[in-house]
């Protein structure tokens, strides 16, 4: 990583003086030119934190911090012309219309007001909201507003993007409509470092994903390197009848404790090292016992069992985390 | 960088514009409110004294100088909705100049004071009340009210950074009506028991009434005062501009 987009060293940052929340504790992350870095994290990680560090809102304690090759510190200006940030809450005037709000922006990107005009007119087309008029902000639907307020976040065309639970609270077909426009994005070489809650949303759109806990980064890699961490693979068997789900734990090739049981959906699901001989000894005993599969399936862990596993298990009783899965 | 100082200020001004055209009802909320509480002090309560010229003549600048200080909550209000909006978060994370916001709010907050002490005047004109000073005179009364305001502006603005709660606003305007109504603006202070009439004597805001009766040459006004309508607000601002700007730029420790 000759070049990186973003470089985040030892960077701390505490709220409320004397005896406040640590809301980072010495995070280090490097985000890679041209990609989409994931941070997934529940409620209070310090993702947000983080987000407001590197778009210049607020100062860390500690550590250094390097957006679009600038200190945020000492050339904080010079990033601010060089990012876009999308909060979790709409960064947009609310009574103004969404052509005045892009408009606007673009002055103060010191765009010209004939070009400010253009680009809004430009922005407005690809977001599908041309023919939103003078309708201000607050009677927008929360998808249109979303769409709007990334949009308000392109206007200076931004080497780096920073998005913060983009989808939190958008209905299914909000979220949908926000996941195409930041896929469209990638292509066009822009940075993006996104943060979310949903473990589906950083392994649908993210090249690698930093897990953030505590407020330190306690995994980073790739989808595919992060479920290899918690091992082995997995053989799911779904039962036809569930009260023989009791009876088939004892097929599977590993210890009982290793299984886990979800009788809502009459499933079995056990970590397997060899995938071929398990495959086959759990097909021959379940013939030898004359229990009844619907489905047997070979597959790598999912992300929600990764996140479990590297978050500590009492995170499973979190409404948030089980929502994503 | 100057040169953005100026546009960027121009453009925040203009946002503010735009919201006036928006809610125009608001604005005109603003504006009305002023000349109904002239018209009840000047008919309900100075009816008891009976309306007479003279008393218009007292009241007229007390009202100014009171719409004046009211602006204080229009300010804060402002301030404290902006503070707790995400919109802030994307100005200030923009390389627009930082006080462009502080700038274009208080180009305002003037305009619309401006124009409330016109439509004020003019009520007032219709009702009969005279300026009896001359042009000049008249000019600079109008320009010690606009003073006092702009040093009530810093104040809201500093008060809505301290705080920047929807529920201090409303504490605030609760309390303007007490801080406003212990003037002269109403009634002399030789008319009060003698510590209230000091209170009232003290009050910046009786300084500005004074001057501005002065000018206007009305009763009840004194022409040493003039010094004091010019001291007081510059005193309020020495302390609360510097304070308000940079409450501002530390607003992202």
């Amino acid at each position: 990583m000759a070049d990186p987009a973003i470089t985040v060293e030892g960077v701390r940052k505490k709220y409320g003086g004397k005896g406040g929340k640590v809301a980072l504790d010495g995070l280090d992350l490097q985000v890679t030119r041209g990609t989409v870095h994931g941070v997934l994290g529940p409620n209070g990680a310090g993702k947000t934190t983080l987000v407001r560090i590197l778009s210049t809102l607020l100062r860390p304690d500690a550590g250094r911090v390097e957006v679009a090759g600038r200190d945020v510190l000492t050339h904080a200006r010079e990033v601010r012309f060089r990012i876009g940030l999308l909060g979790q809450h709409a960064a947009l005037d609310e009574e103004l219309g969404g052509r005045q709000n892009l408009e606007m922006f673009g002055r103060l990107y010191h765009l010209g007001t004939r070009h400010a005009r253009v680009r809004a007119d430009e922005l407005l087309e690809r977001f599908g909201l041309a023919g939103t008029g003078r309708k201000p902000v607050k009677q927008y639907s929360g998808g249109m507003r979303r769409r709007l307020d990334l949009a308000a976040s392109l206007i200076s065309e931004p080497e780096v993007l920073f998005l913060d639970e983009p989808t939190t609270g958008l209905d299914p077909r909000g979220r949908a409509e926000v996941w195409d426009s930041v896929r469209s994005l990638v292509g066009g070489g822009t940075t993006v470092l996104l943060t979310t809650q949903y473990l589906e949303e950083a392994d649908q759109l993210a090249d690698r994903i930093a897990v953030v806990d505590g407020g330190r980064v306690i995994a980073d890699g790739t989808a595919d390197q992060l479920k290899s961490l918690t091992g082995a693979d997995r053989i799911d068997v779904t039962l036809r009848d569930a009260d023989q789900l009791g009876a088939a734990v004892a097929l599977l090739p590993v210890p009982e404790d290793a299984v886990t049981v979800d009788a809502d959906r009459r499933l079995l699901s056990a970590p397997v090292t060899d995938r071929m001989t398990a495959l086959s000894s759990v097909v021959r005993a379940l013939e030898e016992t004359g229990i009844e599969a619907e489905d047997i399936a070979l597959r790598r862990p999912t992300l929600d069992e990764v996140f479990l596993h590297l978050t500590g298990d009492e995170r499973a009783s979190d409404p948030r985390v089980k929502e994503a899965v | 960088m100057s040169t953005y100082a100026l546009t960027d200020s121009w453009t925040m001004t203009r946002r503010e514009l735009a919201h006036w055209a928006r809610q125009p009802v608001q604005l005109l909320v603003g504006l009305v409110f002023p000349v109904m509480l002239l018209l009840m002090f000047g008919y309900l309560v100075g009816g008891g004294r009976g309306v007479t010229g003279d008393y218009l003549d007292y009241l007229v600048p007390g009202m100014l100088a009171l719409t004046m200080a009211f602006g204080l909550e229009g300010t804060l209000l402002a301030v404290t909705q902006d503070l707790n909006k995400g919109v802030i978060d994307r100005f200030r994370s923009m390389p627009m100049t930082n006080g462009a916001v502080l700038v274009g709010r208080s180009i305002a907050d003037m305009l619309q004071s401006a124009l409330g002490l016109a439509v004020l005047i003019g009520v007032a004109y219709a009702l009969g009340w005279r300026a009896h000073g001359s042009p000049g005179g008249f000019l600079g009364a109008v320009g010690l009210l606009l003073f006092f305001r702009f040093a009530m502006l810093w104040i809201g603005i500093h008060l809505a950074m301290v705080a920047g709660k929807p529920e201090l606003v409303t504490a605030v305007q609760i309390l303007v009506w007490p801080v406003g109504f212990l003037s002269n603006a109403f009634a002399t202070p030789e008319t009060m028991p003698g510590w209230l009439g000091t209170v009232v004597e003290w009050n910046p805001m009786s300084h500005t009434a004074t001057a501005v009766r002065d000018l206007f040459g009305a009763p009840g006004g004194a022409p040493g005062h003039t010094w004091a309508a010019i001291v007081w607000p510059l005193a309020l601002l020495a302390v609360f501009f510097p304070l308000a700007v940079r409450r501002f730029g530390r607003l992202s420790k």
